[in-house]
């Protein structure tokens, strides 16, 4: 596949003396939908920012469909589109008016169809004329998109797109995000949402206080991914495991009175019926039983561990 | 592409636009502010005044009271148009577009600096209404009067660089130039100050600016020509140099 972003060691310390990246290598594919996932502070905004010349890196290289972002940094910033976190906007400009600018801004000439195009896609048609404060945070955010897509990209960065949106406007962004893929749009969205990631991204990478532990194909990352808990809670207190439970990778907790047990749902074989009726043999009994999916914390705690684990 | 052109231009037409919506703001203020300058200094004090070099009171205030709002309409113009997405946090396009630092410049000092030429012109046509105006040099006037426009549209470009909050926007304009205008002659001949205040006026930057300007109306001035007019210029260069630096540094733009 061929690279449209490549960025080589790029590390960022903020003038706080705060490390937001330490060295991050990554190549995006031509064509793909990248979902960089990864908790607050981790460093993704940062991340994007550099490459779209917002924040300067402290060392390191980017390369955007062949032009280094600092030494040729107007045909490299042509070809990229970006969607802010921020809802930040002008208040009194009408949507026509800024999504023109943007335009212009990146160096196009005026083109009223190609705007127009993109404000019915987004379902802005009818609020062109509108002034942005007028309208609700979530056109607000279709805006920006327009504004982001005004100069035909060929990458489009969304920081954060879903963040505040409901689940309608959700779905649109995920169709609209699917149809410039179709037209060759390379996507680099950021997310704290698995699912999110799961249901958009082709790969996924994850960052974790500014060092990216992960970047793999999403199908890969499911199967890691999709850890499940299950939490029995006991009738009566357990004093230790008894060892016909081995088989099992079991915990005790709550004094003896929960037991963990930790599947991968994705597995053909989970254990869990097996690991029943061994219980009801035993005559454990348990008052209640309940699964819950690791959250992204314990995955991304998880995923560190194993790093530290095959480094060592 | 060596020059983006459709950028700078829609950098120029949002300013140009913010200021047709605060039309009231951007020009009929400063008009009706200088209309209340001529009838306290032209009408009410000016009729008790004798003539300076040979120029009707009233009359000769007009040059000094029109630097007055190039100085801080420029200023407030340039600083605010930049500070302005650096606050809202709009500044991320201006960041990431294609667009070269001298383009930026062009474009937002350019704003400025046209806003204050014209409301230049436009309180000179509300001060023909009070006072006979007379111009002996149009070309060096309109020369001095887009000169100082940019200057003081890159000084206040500087300014909104720099300012982290509204007070620092204000502060220069308020505290430093207003001042400097008023004891720099804007409404009075240096000649007519006694010794030593005379000598200490001649290291306020602004008598050079207003001298100059002046002599293009009638031919008095507190300095020659040539000096007031090297002194804009130098100014200028200083103003321009100092955007250079920010600009190579990314002193304050960027993190
Ligand atoms: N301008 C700045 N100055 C100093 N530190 C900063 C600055 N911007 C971000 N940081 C710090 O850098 C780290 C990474 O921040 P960043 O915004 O990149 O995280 P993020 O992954 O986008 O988080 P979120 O999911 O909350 O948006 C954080 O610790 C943050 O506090
Ligand atoms: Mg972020």
């Amino acid at each position: 596949m061929q690279p449209v972003i490549t960025i080589e060691g790029l590390t960022k310390t903020y003038k706080s003396g705060l490390q937001a990246l330490k060295p991050v290598d990554l190549t995006i594919r031509k064509g793909e939908i990248f979902a960089l996932l990864g908790p607050n502070g981790a460093g993704k905004t940062t991340l994007i920012s550099i490459v779209c010349g917002i924040v300067t890196p402290t060392s390191g290289r980017v390369v955007a469909d062949g032009h280094d972002i600092q030494a040729d940094y107007r045909r490299a910033r042509m070809k990229i589109g970006l969607v802010p976190q921020e809802l930040t906007t002008d208040a009194f400009e009408t949507v026509w008016a800024t999504v023109n600018f943007s335009r212009g801004l990146f160096g196009r000439p005026p083109n009223a169809a190609y705007v127009e195009q993109v404000l019915r896609d987004l379902s802005l048609w009818d609020k062109k004329d509108a002034k942005i404060m007028t309208l609700s945070g979530g056109m607000k955010r279709r805006v920006l998109i327009a504004k982001a897509l005004s100069h035909e990209p060929d990458i489009l960065f969304l920081d954060e797109p879903t963040a505040g949106v409901d689940v309608e406007l959700r779905k649109d962004m995920w169709a609209m995000v699917r149809r410039l893929r179709e037209r060759g749009v390379t996507i680099i969205l950021t997310t704290h949402y698995i699912e999110e990631a799961e249901e958009m991204a082709d790969r996924v990478g994850v960052i974790l206080k500014g060092e990216l532990i992960l970047v793999e194909d999403k199908a890969e990352l499911m199967k890691k991914l999709g850890k499940k808990t299950l939490t029995l809670h006991l009738q009566e207190p357990l004093a230790a495991l008894p060892p016909e439970l081995g088989e099992w990778s079991l915990e005790l907790r709550d004094g003896g009175e929960a037991l963990d047990y930790v599947f991968d749902s994705n597995a053909d074989r989970t254990g869990v019926p097996s690991l029943l009726r061994r219980l009801s043999d035993l005559g454990i009994g348990f008052k209640d039983l309940s699964t819950r999916q690791s959250s992204l914390e314990d995955i991304f705690v998880g995923l560190v561990h194993g790093s530290q684990a095959e480094a060592a | 592409m060596s020059f983006n052109g459709y950028g700078v231009w829609a950098i120029y037409r949002f300013e140009m636009a913010r200021a047709l919506r605060t039309l009231w703001q951007s020009v009929v203020t400063p008009v009706i502010t200088t209309a209340l300058y001529f009838v306290v200094f032209g009408s009410a004090i000016g009729s008790r005044m004798t003539e300076i070099d040979g120029v009707a009171y009233g009359a000769f205030i007009v040059p000094g009271l029109i630097m007055l709002s190039l100085f801080t309409q420029s200023i407030f113009n340039a600083s605010f148009g930049i500070y302005f997405p650096k606050f809202t946090g709009t500044i991320y396009e201006l960041l990431s577009a294609p667009v070269s630092p001298l383009e930026i410049v062009i474009a937002y000092v350019g704003a400025a600096a046209t806003k204050s030429a014209v409301l230049g012109l436009i309180i000179l046509a509300t001060a023909s209404f009070f006072v006979p105006l007379q111009i002996l040099h149009p070309v060096w006037m309109l020369g001095f009067l887009i000169l100082i426009s940019t200057t003081f549209s890159l000084f206040g470009f500087i300014i909104g660089i720099w300012a982290q909050n509204f007070e620092q926007l204000q502060f220069m304009p308020m505290l430093v130039v207003t001042p400097l205008t008023f004891l720099g002659g804007a409404f009075y001949s240096i000649d007519m100050l006694p010794e030593p205040w005379r000598t200490v006026t001649l290291f306020n930057p602004v008598v050079y600016l207003i001298s100059g300007f002046r002599w293009a109306f009638y031919e008095s001035s507190d300095v020659s020509l040539a000096v007031s007019a090297s002194a804009t210029l130098g100014f200028f260069l200083l103003c321009l140099a100092v955007v250079g630096w920010i600009f190579r540094t990314g002193y304050r733009l960027k993190n």
